[in-house]
């Protein structure tokens, strides 16, 4: 590893100064991404800055209203076993459950999952292949090269990769907001505004701006949430990312979906809500398979397949309607 | 930031005290040291293995106050004042611990190079099914889950983040299996 300096964060205002002034400094947590990406060499901040000292800032609390705050330093475990996650929002549960591995659950925080880097294989290449989110303007090499992974919605010339986090699409199924906190005071993110897509810059994949530490990750309560579910389709059955994804949540009359919410991830730079489908769900009965997947169909309109990931656009219609089943069976 | 400026910081040595194996160490470190370099480099415990160095294998697998975590994937001087169990600490006055025996017994192995960290892991595993936690196997989130839960299904799972390049995964499964019905 290049060589940095370490400091460590006792005090969320004098962390949140140090970042804002300092360009070279970055704040790490579990250090499961960041460590990963320093190795490689695709980042190299001179300081590190750790947060793990932070007061306040692991707590899950389960509102009495139905919702949950989850501080960004909670751990993955800690989150995914909590008994009140469980109970209201499985769909958090499994979404963590089915990520990475056991020890790296215990080791990552919510701030930092979220904020993982969306990037495909090409991108961990040091020198040789283009990469515009590594070297801007050096081309994607994925764009014409091997895409079976990559993005059918979202993408752009300049990058098509899709954003790795699963804890991220079932937030974003969810309308859970980032509480992040400046100099200026806090505000809070609506999920589906945190991720941007790439356009022409793909290096900048959050609204986050230098100087903005998230806090916490707040999930309002929804009478969907119990009726939840996340499936995850990998190349490997455990430890591995996903080809696609999807987080359901469901409220119903007896058999009728009442309300609906869907997003799918494997899929796009970013969690991809499937606002068309959940419109067109709203009213049909559970037991008529081919009206639940002419509806998924409504969000599938603007799918654009790449030359090697075509099936994604068949594959994530099923995964969508399977997640959606489950979380109905859970109604 | 030039590059020797960038080493001069990088190589200003901090102090870190740990806990290993029940034993106090002082250590000066490179803060970019991971904890899987200084537990070999600097305190020679050569037992937790180095493979891919980027969480993808688990060979590196330790405890951090009780938790299993790779040692790659964490800086050393961010465990200050952190207890630290490795392979080397498992044995009590010559005593294997069980998931130990039980990998020998069963012929969890063929090189070994995996093993330090495929047993750390699954010590935990037994203590997390003890204190009741699910995984992406567990088919009702909402019933408590114990030690009797521990199905081959569960195991495989929760063993996920251990790669064996031996391929002696069967094994594996029936040693943690046998070691969780001691325990
Ligand atoms: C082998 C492997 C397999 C994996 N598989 C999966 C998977 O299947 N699914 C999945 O979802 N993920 C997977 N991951 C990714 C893993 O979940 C992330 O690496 C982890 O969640 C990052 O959290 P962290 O605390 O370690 O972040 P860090 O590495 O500490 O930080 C990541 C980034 O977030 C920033 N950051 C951290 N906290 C804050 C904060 N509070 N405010 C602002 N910025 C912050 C850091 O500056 C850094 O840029 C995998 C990772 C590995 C190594
Ligand atoms: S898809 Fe994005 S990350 Fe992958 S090579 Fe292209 S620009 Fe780089
Ligand atoms: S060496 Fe740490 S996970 Fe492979
Ligand atoms: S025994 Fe050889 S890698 Fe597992």
């Amino acid at each position: 590893m290049h060589p940095f300096a370490l400091l460590r964060a006792h005090d969320a205002t004098a962390a949140i100064a140090a970042h804002a002034q300092d360009p070279e400094l970055a704040f790490i947590a579990g250090g499961t991404d960041l460590l990963g990406l320093i190795k490689d060499r695709a980042t190299l901040p001179a300081r590190l800055l750790d947060i793990n000292g932070l007061p306040d800032m692991a707590r899950i609390d389960a509102r009495p209203e139905g919702g949950l705050s989850i501080g960004a330093l909670a751990r993955m475990s800690d989150v995914a076993v909590h008994p009140e996650v469980r109970k209201r929002f499985p769909v958090i549960t499994e979404a963590l459950l089915f990520s990475a591995s056991g020890q790296l659950r215990n080791m990552a925080s919510i701030g930092g999952n979220i904020m993982q880097r969306t990037r495909c294989a090409y991108f961990r290449d040091e020198d040789d292949l283009p990469c515009n989110k590594r070297r801007p303007g050096s081309g994607c090499a994925a764009r014409h090269g091997l895409n079976r992974n990559h993005a059918i919605f979202g993408w752009s010339d300049v990058c098509v990769a899709t954003n790795p986090s699963d804890l991220a699409v079932a937030l974003a199924a969810l309308d859970a907001h980032v509480i992040v906190r400046g100099a200026s005071g806090e505000r809070s993110i609506p999920f589906s505004e945190f991720h941007r897509l790439p356009g022409t810059t793909p290096a900048t994949e959050t609204v986050l701006k230098r100087g903005e530490l998230i806090v916490a990750i707040e999930v309002p309560p929804s009478p969907e949430g119990r009726a939840s579910h996340y499936l995850k389709l990998r190349d490997r059955q455990s430890y591995e990312f996903a080809l696609v994804s999807a987080a359901a949540a469901v409220a119903v009359d007896g058999r009728r979906l009442r309300s609906v919410r869907l997003a799918l991830g494997g899929v796009a730079p970013k969690p991809w809500r499937l606002t068309a489908a959940e419109a067109a769900l709203s009213g049909v009965s559970l037991d008529d398979p081919g009206a639940l997947a002419r509806a998924i169909a409504a969000s599938f309109g603007d799918a654009r397949p790449l030359a090697h990931n075509a099936f994604k656009i068949e594959l994530a219609q099923r995964v969508a309607l399977r997640a959606l089943q489950i979380a109905g069976e859970r109604a | 930031m030039s590059e020797t400026r960038r080493a001069e910081l990088g190589e200003q040595r901090v102090a870190v005290a740990l806990t290993v194996n029940g034993r106090a160490c002082r250590l000066a470190v490179e803060p970019r040291t991971t904890l899987l370099d200084a537990l070999r480099e600097d305190l020679a415990l050569t037992g937790t293995k180095k493979a891919c160095d980027r969480g993808e294998c688990g060979a590196c697998t330790v405890h951090v106050e009780g938790r299993r975590i790779l040692s790659c994937m964490t800086l050393a001087a961010m465990q200050e004042g952190k207890q630290i169990t490795t392979i080397e600490g498992l044995e009590h006055d010559g005593q294997l611990h069980a998931v130990q025996a039980a990998f020998i017994e069963q012929d969890g192995f063929q090189c070994g190079f995996c093993t330090p960290g495929q047993i750390m892991s699954a010590v935990a595993v037994i203590e997390e099914a003890k204190a009741g936690w699910p995984s992406a196997a567990t088919a009702d989130l909402q019933r408590p889950i114990s030690l009797a839960n521990l199905s081959k299904a569960e195991i495989r799972e929760r063993m996920s983040g251990n790669l064996c390049r031996c391929s002696c995964y069967p094994n594996i499964v029936a040693a943690v299996a046998e070691a969780a019905t001691r325990s």
